[in-house]
């Protein structure tokens, strides 16, 4: 069998970024829009720690900063999604107009 | 000390990554897609215990399945509607975004393709018992600034989801 290389991770990290993206931008429910992102978040916590392997300790701090940066997102975004649905008793992202014209 | 089967629990935690990663953004229900994304970030942390990195592999666990998740399933408690599951799940972009998506995948592709030599063959034995104290070392010496900025955000989070989620501020 082939060894397992770092171009093994950055593949599969690619593909759950590809995956996150995908939900990003064609869900309609605010909830997985969210988890898409931190889909895309792990994507790239998977490529730091991948090339931590080659390069020192660096990428895993820097994976703990990215995993500290999510739960502070999710926290906001969690927020703001009840601030919404008080209003507007509805989770679809495309009914979040009310800053258009 | 050599690991063992180190291809097949990797392409075994892909696998499950990448199928519950699907199941995240197909499923109608959002529960159904919150434990798909828990089968997915436990899959990641076998792979960060793969690639000896038992630190973030812990913290992955205890944060994001452990806390971020609950999150994320009270949240889906408190706002979910019955009425959005018989609703369409698609925006009406979805064939754009999907496209857009493809090219990113292309992208991606050909990147790997012809950047493959750039990554070098070989890989840098880190000792993996002293894994949780270097990355501590790290923290607290040269990461002291970024360290300090994450606490700032984390308390400036905490504010904004209470202001957000309050009802009159």
């Amino acid at each position: 069998m082939v060894p397992i290389t770092t171009l093994h991770y950055l593949v599969v990290a690619a593909a759950l970024f590809v995956l996150g993206t995908i939900g990003v931008l064609t869900r309609r429910n605010v909830v997985i829009i969210l988890m898409s992102i931190e889909l895309i978040l792990n994507a790239v916590n998977l490529n730091l720690v991948a090339f931590s392997r080659l390069y020192g300790l660096h990428g895993q701090v820097f994976a703990v900063f990215v995993i500290t940066d999510a739960a502070a997102e999710a926290a906001v975004g969690l927020g703001i999604l009840i601030a919404f649905f008080r209003n507007k008793e509805t989770v679809n992202m495309d009914e979040v107009d009310l800053l258009k014209w | 000390m050599n690991p063992v089967a180190t291809p097949f629990f990797f392409y075994l935690l892909s696998a499950m990554a990448l199928i519950s990663g699907v199941l995240v953004i197909t499923r109608k229900n959002p529960v159904h897609s919150a434990i798909a994304l828990i089968f997915t970030l436990l899959s990641l942390a076998g792979l960060y215990l793969m690639l000896y990195a038992p630190f973030v592999a812990g913290v992955q666990i205890i944060l994001y399945a452990g806390g971020i998740m609950v999150l994320f399933l009270f949240v889906i408690m408190l706002v979910s509607v019955s009425r959005v599951e018989r609703e369409s799940q698609f925006n009406k972009q979805w064939l754009v975004g999907i496209a857009a998506t493809a090219a990113l995948g292309v992208l991606f592709i050909l990147v790997y393709a012809k950047g493959k030599s750039v990554f070098p063959e070989r890989t840098v034995q880190l000792p993996e018992q002293l894994n949780t104290q270097q990355v501590a070392v790290w923290l607290y010496g040269t990461y002291m600034l970024p360290f300090e900025v994450a606490s700032l955000l984390l308390l400036v989070a905490i504010v904004g989801a209470v202001v957000m989620a309050k009802k009159r501020i």
